[in-house]
């Protein structure tokens, strides 16, 4: 803001009579500075080479088909052919290629807890903070009664409950995880709620709906895409848990699944499977943990 | 200050009676019939009633809601329907072992955690700090599963320093096989709160406060541990409570891996054996502490800042 201004000054003193220079929106203002980040940047390809791959595999163009023998039980890693990159599981099938299929799984997980957390999150979150009152203290106490319940309990009972499988990872890990961006949203909208371009609004006789979906959110909507990208995260590793105590993901390969084989295979000395599933865990984890991070520096406003 | 703990203290109720109630439609309503599930597939009619009128399941929903209150007020939570113990019992029998894993490693990982927060701290912005934030993001990107998986089979199996798994009552004896899990607890931890620490710490650091302090020719070390440590308690004391409660399932996966006969372990048994009592009872229970850590904090903020209050 102030950098802004400062600018501005100067340039009307020495460039009278030139086009006046044209200000920058929050979100090119935060794409520069995110562009700037180059470390960043590469962490955001790491991420979209992730998302391609696990829509490669989905369409079975590579890594397909994963659960054949391509050659001996317990074959360790070798450079012979990509099919043996990371040796071979029990059955002998390519541990490599059920990487890439447990990136499809996490990556599909990821994005289907999204897509069911986070509009939760954002409508509670408004309608609490927006309306205050029985509304806000209702929904502040469903959300502190869910947060006191241990997370890992619940996605278990929710597991426990549905049944195994994959709808079962998507609805255990969306219903659980939408409290933290709810709180955030509430606060804004408490904040905003009274701020002049609101009242502004309501004096033009802009509806409840208008105002909270119109002219509130796009104000706060810069904190659902920092939070996407935490949720994100934590849906893997919960994904990977949940597989892993055998009420995730059946019959498909998963990183929790992996890990879990390899309980029994380490003793063997057979470390490539659980090798395989934790670095393709760590790099996919670590590029959204930084890549979070400088989203969140960008787009909030205070850390100019 | 008395006002603010009574009133502070019955907003307890709704929560509780909130955690109940979503526990009880979980298991209750939703999580399919136990008798059924106990019985196997080609029990008889007779022997299902029966068994459903034994475990209290033919009352009516609101009946066995009112029955489950009571088991939290009177601490009674029934027998576990797989290995027919009184679940109290249970509770008692694993509580020793799971807090000898916890406990240290509790107290342990919270020192380390603030003495490197402090020391990147006071050298915030050179090398040392820089590297270390670097290691508490890859830290905190390795999956704890493979930081137990490794741990167990490099430490213990592969180099011999540490028993593989197993437990002895007698305090001494059980030393050499917690020191491995707690190795490993304190190092899935660290770099989750070291980060947080830091932050916290480096909050205060730009303060008004510590300016003046500064202006008024205090040394460095003094404004730093008179000063802002003092400050940054507040949150690192809400982040530290609000993690006691949980403390007794974070060994969850520890104590299955290393064979410790805990509450960790207990409630993976349970989940395999999809033992509903032991669940209700275990996921209530650590509810019911997180709503008294949370409360404790919130009193304690309230000695700490004046200004705080409760609306």
């Amino acid at each position: 803001m102030s950098t802004q201004e400062i600018d501005m000054n100067s340039n009307i003193d020495d460039s009278m009579g030139k086009a006046p220079i044209k200000g920058r929106s929050l979100w090119m203002d935060a794409f520069y500075r995110l562009k700037k980040d180059r470390f960043a940047i590469f962490c955001f390809w790491i991420i979209a080479f992730y998302t391609f791959l696990a829509l490669m595999a989905k369409f079975g163009w590579v890594a397909s088909p994963w659960d054949v023998e391509v050659a001996g039980s317990y074959q360790s890693p070798s450079f012979d052919s990509v099919k043996l990159l990371f040796g071979t599981d029990i059955f002998g099938r390519s541990v490599f290629f059920k990487v890439i299929h447990g990136a499809r799984v996490a990556m599909t997980v990821g994005f289907m807890v999204s897509i069911i957390s986070i509009p939760i999150g954002i409508t509670l979150g408004a309608i609490a903070g927006y309306f205050g009152g029985w509304v806000d203290e209702l929904i502040v106490w469903f959300y502190t009664t869910l947060s006191s319940i241990p997370y890992i309990l619940l996605l278990v009972a929710i597991a426990a409950v549905m049944g195994k499988g994959m709808q079962t990872v998507y609805i255990a890990i969306g219903l659980t995880s939408w409290v933290g961006l709810c709180r955030v949203i509430r606060g804004e909208f408490i904040k905003h709620k009274n701020r002049e371009y609101v009242i502004a609004a309501r004096s033009l006789g802009a509806s409840h709906f208008s105002r909270i979906f119109k002219h509130i959110f796009p104000n706060v909507i810069h904190l659902v895409i920092i939070n996407f990208s935490l949720l994100f995260q934590s849906a893997i590793k919960a994904e990977v848990f949940l597989s892993f105590l055998g009420l995730g993901v059946q019959n498909q390969p998963s990183w929790g699944v992996m890990i879990d084989d390899a309980k029994l295979e380490l003793a063997r000395g057979v470390w490539w499977q659980l090798g395989g599933a934790t670095l393709a865990m760590f790099f996919l984890v670590l590029a959204f943990n930084i890549f979070g991070d400088a989203l969140r520096d960008s787009l909030d406003p205070k850390l100019k | 200050m008395f006002a603010y703990v009574v009133r502070r203290t019955l907003y307890i109720i709704p929560i509780v009676f909130g955690v109940a109630l979503i526990v009880f439609l979980l298991f209750n309503v939703f999580g399919g019939d136990p008798a059924r599930m106990m019985l196997g597939k080609n029990a008889s009619v007779k022997l299902i009633t029966e068994l459903r009128q034994q475990l209290g399941l033919d009352q009516p929903l609101y009946m066995q809601f009112f029955e489950y209150l009571k088991q939290i007020v009177t601490f009674d939570f029934g027998r576990s329907y797989s290995t027919r113990q009184e679940i109290t019992e249970m509770f008692k029998n694993g509580l020793v072992p799971s807090l000898s894993i916890a406990g240290p490693a509790f107290i342990l990982s919270l020192c380390f955690s603030i003495s490197i927060s402090l020391f990147v701290s006071y050298f915030r912005g050179r090398w040392a700090d820089r590297l270390v934030v670097v290691l508490c993001i890859i830290g905190m990107s390795v999956p704890a599963l493979a930081f137990i998986l490794f741990g167990q089979f490099t430490l213990a199996y592969h180099w011999g320093w540490f028993p593989i798994s197993g437990y002895e009552n007698v305090f001494f004896e059980r030393i050499q096989y917690i020191v491995l899990p707690v190795i490993i607890w304190i190092t899935v931890g660290l770099g989750t709160d070291v980060r947080f620490f830091r932050t916290a710490i480096l909050d205060e650091v730009y303060q008004d406060y510590v300016r003046t302090a500064r202006a008024k020719g205090l040394s460095e070390p003094r404004i730093f541990f008179k000063h802002i440590l003092k400050n940054s308690l507040v949150p690192i004391i809400t982040y530290t409570v609000i993690q006691i409660p949980f403390l007794i399932l974070g060994a969850l996966l520890l104590e299955n891996f290393f064979g410790i006969p805990g509450l960790g372990s207990m409630t993976i048994d349970a989940i395999n054996t999809s033992d509903f009592p032991v669940l209700k009872a275990m996921t209530t229970l650590i509810a019911i502490l997180y709503v008294i850590g949370n409360l404790l904090t919130d009193i304690f903020y309230k000695i700490a800042d004046p200004r705080v209050t409760f609306k």
